[in-house]
């Protein structure tokens, strides 16, 4: 044990906390703009400077103005949070210029929320309290015997209306223990953010009573202390989107201010650092690590505890840390969303994993394509050096370690460990044969441990809450909670986390919604390029690194595209075939060969040139190159294609027999025609044909010349009476 | 490791050489290979170098390529195979403003490939190609981290997101204005 290490890192916290304090104290007002790449695309830059100048014209100096990382509610932003005095704090979506000059005019001077704007509403009044009662499998026994038939019930007997308060059901509010099951129900009551233990209806009764009625919060039922995914759902409890996740990777995700180190701290930052380095004994963090049951998040789901055990025990001093955030699958970006609002945790996991392996250098590989992660995480170890916590003599331990930025090119193949030890080096980014494997030999021949960026942002939490928490939480085959972004044909797109294990209906359904506009969904494809479509019959599918495999797909990194009918399957396959074959980085003849041929076979079939006997030999090939490949992407580039065929055959015969594309989306098997009947010769689609096939005189029906339409669907899309039709 | 570059720095004219590398890249990348010739590993510094080069002409030419591996002491073949290697470089100039279109997943199923047979209609290009008054590259790039808010494209710095077709020519027509403005 090194007690100086406990000693100075209080001091730090102090530090910390007293210009928070300072800088809490001058605001009383405070307004938080969400700021990550896709929040700035949003608009968000505009927004924050906005009211900057709102803030500077009114003269006032008691309205704080920051910024935070973004929530993973993608669709709905920029997203901004305004806290008043005493009051819940109000979240507004889709701000812009307008909005903001009305919200601070409205809401931030005359103390008026705009309820129309509000995330997720629009609500018809402001309650004065919100109610989170915990849901998830620890409390809900006890919680259904609490609550009776139902919350409205209860309040309405003890005369609680709704104006003073909202109750919402929530994720696990992280303060239950393994023994408490059917005995105690927690609680969070805002804006107090109290968090209530209860165990039986008259403590319920009390909190209802003198709380809410009486405004006097009961600190004898209050639990203390800062829980995991609290402060989270604090502030986004309200939210369904939000509240049937479990935030552990995310935790701090829109919760703080990613450029500060200050308040990280606030927030239990570089505790669990402190915990490691003051106990000074790497197995044992190998042991918490162990016993989470931690698998890497970057795709293959190999058990971090074990990897790092490998690296520690070898005989060479020299060792190296990389964080893999190259993130390459084209439709995943938690981890950059982590990197920009959250980097000092990514960091902290990175520290800590350095110290149980023994390494005094680590790197940050980030893609190119992630301006933003890049500069946060740059600013990140800066700070981190400033104060200690990188560097020589880390918090007084006698540890030292430091970490750089590097920076990708766009070369997917990169991701790959060996790759990217390769690209580090400065080389062409090219895999080499396993064993050895990094853990022995790799960057320069030393032993290498790479993670990806959620599995580092895992590990704090991990050595806070205790690994028997972190397994508890997932599956039997995996601990904890997996990140996925939801994309593709769902109306909440955005980031979503949930427990290992969860079924995959909740996540695009329950979560997500299902497609807009009422469709239905046809697959969801998980695992990126090397993964697979699952059928909308899987759907109850628990979601895990073994269960998806075996139904022919993988968890990959956590990209998660939701298909409806006017996807097709073939075109998909094909799509990532294309991906593939462009990305081989051409060192082994399976993978640059064969993609290249079953891409022929796949563009064959959907421009109506396909044979039965195409499938077959789909298949074949497919199976000899992931047989024969030497890295990960050649071995699962068939996958998109063998799990297609497998669950979706019929398409391809329809293709290949019918010469029909039933989602209508293989460009060579679709015809646009003008119903004469219909059409009141408008005129409008001749004058949008990019390609001017289109005749007519006015007020006459409109044909087009089929032999050099290229069926870009425009006249589809403009017609106003329905004439163009899709055949 | 690489007998090239000692052999090289032996031969005579190499303050010529020198100088005239130090030219062609400018004080600000001499100043970074500087930096970087000070780590143990330089030649592991190589990729930020081009990126770095990248960013200041646009894209990577000959001479450029030829200018670091001089001063960085790298085979030249090495430098130009790592930069031919890595999509994010480019060997050849570009227009000034590059249009950057995802071609990733989520943009993919919605509607990427539309936006891009605009931009192409609208510019008389190809992807990869440059338009005739060297003002617009349309190029296809894999995921930009933008994905729920698909379809996305980049130009320059600046990120459009949820792209329709018919936005493209507004959205270029803002950027016509913006050059002629200044
Ligand atoms: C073609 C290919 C691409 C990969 N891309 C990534 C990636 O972008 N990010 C990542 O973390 N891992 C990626 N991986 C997995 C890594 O090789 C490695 O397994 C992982 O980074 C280990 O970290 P983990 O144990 O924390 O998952 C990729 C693997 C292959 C074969
Ligand atoms: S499988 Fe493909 S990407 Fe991997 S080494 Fe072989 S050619 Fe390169
Ligand atoms: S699909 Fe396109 S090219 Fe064909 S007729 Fe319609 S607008 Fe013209
Ligand atoms: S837009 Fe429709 S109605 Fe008008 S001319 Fe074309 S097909 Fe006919
Ligand atoms: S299950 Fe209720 S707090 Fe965790
Ligand atoms: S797929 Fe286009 S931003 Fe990710």
């Amino acid at each position: 044990m090194k007690a100086a290490v406990r000693a100075r890192f209080e001091e730090l916290r102090s530090k910390a906390e007293a210009a928070l304090a300072e800088a809490r104290a001058a605001f009383r007002i405070r307004i938080q703009v969400g700021s990550a790449t896709c929040e700035n695309a949003a608009g968000a830059t505009v927004v924050f400077e906005e009211f900057r100048k709102h803030i500077a014209a009114s003269g006032r100096t008691d309205i704080g103005l920051h910024r935070t990382g973004c929530t993973g509610r993608c669709s709905r932003e920029p997203i901004v949070t305004v806290f008043m005095p005493d009051s819940l704090p109000v979240k507004y979506q889709f701000v812009n210029r307008e909005l903001v000059h009305k919200i601070f005019t409205s809401h931030v001077l005359g103390g008026h929320p705009l309820l129309e704007h509000v995330l997720d509403g629009p609500l018809t009044h402001l309650p004065r309290f919100k109610l989170l009662y915990c849901t998830s499998p620890r409390c809900c026994q006890l919680q259904r015997e609490l609550w009776g038939h139902s919350p409205e019930e209860l309040l309405r007997d003890l005369g609680i209306g709704p104006d003073l308060v909202q109750v919402y059901e929530s994720s696990c509010l992280g303060a239950c223990t393994p023994a408490q099951v059917g005995k105690l129900a927690h609680v969070l009551v805002q804006p107090e953010k109290t968090l209530y233990r209860l165990r039986s209806k008259d403590e319920l009764r009390e909190v209802l009573e003198k709380h809410l009625l009486q405004g006097q919060p009961v600190e004898r039922l209050a639990v203390p202390g800062k829980t995991v995914g609290r402060k989270f759902l604090e502030l986004y409890g309200d939210v369904a989107f939000f509240n049937r996740q479990t935030r552990v990777a995310l935790r701090h995700n829109g919760v703080l201010d990613p450029t500060s180190i200050e308040e990280y701290f606030h927030y239990r930052g570089f505790e669990a650092l402190a915990t490691v380095l003051e106990r000074d004994n790497p197995s044992w963090v190998i042991d918490q690590i162990t016993r989470s049951r931690l698998r890497g998040r970057g795709g293959a789901g190999y058990p971090t505890g074990k990897k790092w055990a490998f690296a520690a025990a070898s005989a060479e001093p020299v060792r190296y840390i990389i964080c893999n955030a190259d993130e390459g699958d084209p439709g995943a970006f938690m981890d950059r969303s982590m990197l920009e609002s959250d980097p000092f945790n990514v960091i902290e996991g990175m520290i800590i994993g350095a110290f149980a392996i023994g390494a005094s250098r680590g790197f940050v590989y980030v893609r190119a394509e992630y301006p933003l992660a890049v500069e946060r995480i740059h600013n990140a170890i800066a700070a981190c050096r400033d104060w200690g916590l990188l560097g020589e003599d880390i918090l007084g331990s006698g540890f030292c370690f430091d970490i750089e930025v590097r920076l990708g090119a766009g070369a997917f193949v990169c991701g790959e460990e060996t790759a990217l030890i390769h690209s580090i080096e400065g080389e062409r980014g090219q895999p080499r044969p396993r064993p050895p494997y990094p853990t022995e030999r790799g960057l320069w021949d030393k032993p290498t441990v790479i993670n990806n960026v959620e599995t580092f942002a895992n590990v704090p939490a991990i050595i806070n809450y205790g690994p028997e928490w972190f397994a508890r939480l997932g599956s039997e085959e995996s601990g904890g909670t997996k990140v996925f972004a939801l994309a593709g044909k769902v109306c909440h797109t955005g980031l979503v986390e949930v427990p290992m294990g969860t079924p995959l209906r909740d996540i695009v359904v329950g979560i997500g919604g299902g497609p807009p506009g009422g469709k239905r969904i046809k697959a969801v494809q998980t695992g990126g390029p090397a993964g697979g479509c699952i059928p909308e019959s899987m759907l109850d599918l628990p979601v895990d690194f073994g269960t998806l495999t075996k139904a022919g797909s993988i968890m990959g990194s956590g990209g998660m595209i939701v298909m409806d009918e006017t996807d097709c399957m073939v075109d998909i396959a094909k799509y990532f075939m294309e991906f593939t074959c462009d990305e081989s980085c051409g060192k082994c003849t399976p993978c640059r060969e064969g993609t290249k041929r079953m891409l022929e076979i796949l563009d064959r079939i959907t421009s109506g040139r396909g044979t039965l006997e195409d499938l077959g030999k789909l298949e074949r090939l497919g199976r000899l190159i992931k047989k024969s490949s030497l890295c990960g992407l050649g071995r699962a580039a068939p996958n998109p294609v063998l799990s297609t065929l497998a669950h979706f055959r019929d398409e391809y015969v329809q293709h290949v027999t019918d010469k029909r594309c039933p989602a209508k989306k293989c460009k060579a098997l679709i015809v646009y025609v003008i119903d004469p009947e219909k059409c009141v010769g408008c005129t409008v689609c001749a004058r949008n044909c990019p390609v001017s096939c289109i005749s007519g005189t006015r007020r006459e029906p409109h044909v087009i010349d089929q032999s050099r339409c290229i069926k870009c669907g425009r006249c589809f899309e403009v017609c106003r009476f329905d004439a163009v039709k899709l055949t | 490791m690489n007998t090239g570059s000692q052999t090289r720095t032996s031969t005579d004219n190499w303050p010529e050489v020198e100088a005239s590398c130090r030219r062609i890249l400018g004080d600000r990348l001499c100043q970074f290979i500087d930096q970087v010739k000070k780590d143990p590993r330089p030649e592991s510094h190589l990729i930020a170098v081009l990126h770095q080069v990248q960013a200041e002409f646009g894209y990577l030419g000959t001479s450029q390529l030829d200018a670091v591996a001089q001063l960085m002491q790298i085979p030249a073949a090495k430098v130009s195979g790592v930069a031919s290697f890595y999509h994010y470089f480019r060997l050849e100039p570009r227009g000034r403003f590059v249009v950057n279109i995802c071609f990733g997943t989520a943009c993919y199923v919605k509607g990427a490939d539309r936006v891009a047979e605009k931009f192409k209609t609208e510019l008389g290009v190809n992807l990869g190609e440059t338009s005739k008054d060297g003002m617009f590259t349309v190029e296809a790039c894999r995921c930009l981290g933008m994905c729920a808010l698909a379809p996305v494209i980049t130009v320059g710095d600046d990120v459009w997101a949820q792209v329709t077709p018919d936005r493209v020519p507004s959205i270029l027509e803002g950027y016509i204005a913006r050059a002629k403005g200044s």
